[in-house]
């Protein structure tokens, strides 16, 4: 779920079930009511030609010459090649200016991108195209584009994240895509440096500094200070730098929040403790956070798309739990408080902070 | 007049209450009853058969006069009771697939 930043009363969601499949959702008076963009009732669902149109659930992969590669198969687990299948959304991103413009990470990972509003939709074929796309793997949630983050100073730079095959940006808004991660050392693959096959869980960007990215992988906290060129370590004093969240102050570009959990087969905080950790220094130096969160016996998650901030000052941070808890700081995390306790688990956390 | 039982979450996605009521042009068939469902409320292509290849979605399964249709050819005849309305076409979520 995000709402748009050109227009705080657009929101877009999305929902999907092993019944009915992909549901998107829109809203245009902040959430109040609900409804699908797609063709509205009485209106006819195929074209004059009879071919079905494209609604606002379906998403279709590109396969023409033209665009991309009519690229068939990704590796399942094994390594055996399996044909590409759209399964769900797993994020949207609103564009920072069109409010009708709004993009959808997917799995089996694809970009996608609708300019009606979320009525139809398009893939961006290059990132699948590029190249590696044919050796991508799933991570243990599936293999998704989770992350998308749109550069607020160059309007045709675009990254995204996919699990488990890793980093990627765009420079010319989605037509031609490269690889971002050098520099990530990955342990649990065959080549630990390998140009594609790391588990990134999220990546954040701080709005004024567009070229510093912060990165939770499935194993290292990493940080980038030239667009993903090249990526180091800065897990420093974490107690374990596993963790799906990662998140950067509003009005401080090096201070930056996680999580930390664990181990990839243990996913809950270490010592039942759930602390969110604060770095000042852009990494390598973290302080616990723990005034108001639960300090024995917590055994939940915090997952990928499930922390964010508003533009207050001081600024506000939010996350959300597999046990369905939502948790907010109005001081920057300095102390914590739920603010809704009783939720199933918790999938997406998005702040608007409104005039 | 041919009647559609849709389960509850398909009803809140069409905002409709109750049976659906359809009129179907020729022969009465599971596609065609789908086809005329959809052009009556867009809003449930994609979540009975799969936007592309038309198939029953894994976790929907049709059921009408105490058979199970979930198995039969898309384009085979429904039951003449569906067909002249004194039954109802039920589509039915299968207990498992709930689960997002």
């Amino acid at each position: 779920m995000k709402g748009s930043p050109s227009d705080p009363d657009r929101v877009y969601a999305s929902q999907t079930s092993g019944w009915f499949g992909q549901i998107i959702q829109r809203s245009d008076d902040g959430g109040k009511t609900w409804f699908q963009p797609g063709t509205p009732p009485g209106e006819p669902t195929t074209t004059p030609e009879g071919m079905p149109k494209g609604e606002s659930n379906k998403f279709v992969y590109d396969t023409s010459e033209e665009t991309g590669a009519p690229l068939t198969t990704h590796q399942f687990y094994d390594g055996k090649p399996v044909p590409w299948e759209f399964k769900r959304v797993w994020h949207l991103e609103p564009s920072l200016d069109d409010p009708d413009t709004v993009y959808a990470g997917v799995e089996d990972a694809a970009l996608f991108r609708s300019t009606d509003g979320g009525r139809t939709w398009h893939e961006l074929s290059g990132l699948r195209g590029h190249g590696t796309g044919s050796q991508w793997q799933p991570g243990a949630g599936g293999m998704c584009l989770h992350t998308i983050i749109l550069d607020p100073s160059d309007r045709g730079r675009i990254y995204v994240a996919i699990s488990a095959a890793g980093a990627f940006r765009t420079d010319d808004g989605g037509k031609t895509w490269k690889p971002i991660n050098r520099g990530l050392h990955s342990q649990y693959i065959p080549d630990p440096t390998a140009e594609v096959g790391h588990c990134v869980h999220h990546v954040a960007m701080h709005p004024a500094r567009p070229e510093v990215l912060f990165m939770q992988k499935h194993w290292d906290v990493m940080r980038s200070d030239n667009g993903g060129e090249n990526w180091r370590e800065v897990s420093g004093d974490l107690p374990t730098d596993f963790g799906f969240v990662i998140d950067v102050h509003a009005h401080e570009p090096e201070t930056i929040y996680v999580v930390p959990i664990k181990s990839d087969a243990e996913h809950y905080p270490p010592d039942g403790k759930l602390r969110v950790y604060r770095s000042r220094t852009g990494g390598n130096e973290w302080e616990a956070l723990t005034n108001g969160l639960p300090q024995e016996n917590c055994y939940v998650n915090v997952l990928r798309d499930a922390m964010s901030v508003d533009t207050l000052d001081p600024c506000g941070v939010y996350f959300g739990t597999t046990g369905g808890q939502v948790y907010a700081s109005r001081d920057g995390g300095d102390s914590w408080h739920p603010i809704v306790r009783d939720l199933p688990a918790v999938l997406s956390v998005e702040a608007q902070a409104l005039p | 007049m041919i009647r559609v039982l849709l389960p509850q979450p398909l009803r809140t996605l069409a905002r409709v209450e109750g049976e659906v009521e359809l009129e179907v042009e020729g022969a009465v068939t599971r596609d065609s009853v789908l086809d005329a469902l959809e052009r009556a409320y867009p809003a449930l292509c994609g979540t009975i058969r799969d936007h592309q290849t038309r198939e029953r979605r894994a976790f929907v399964r049709f059921f009408a006069c105490e058979q199970d249709l979930s198995h039969e050819p898309a384009d085979a005849p429904l039951p003449e009771a569906v067909a002249d309305g004194r039954e109802p076409f039920l589509v039915v979520g299968a207990i498992a697939g709930g689960r997002a």
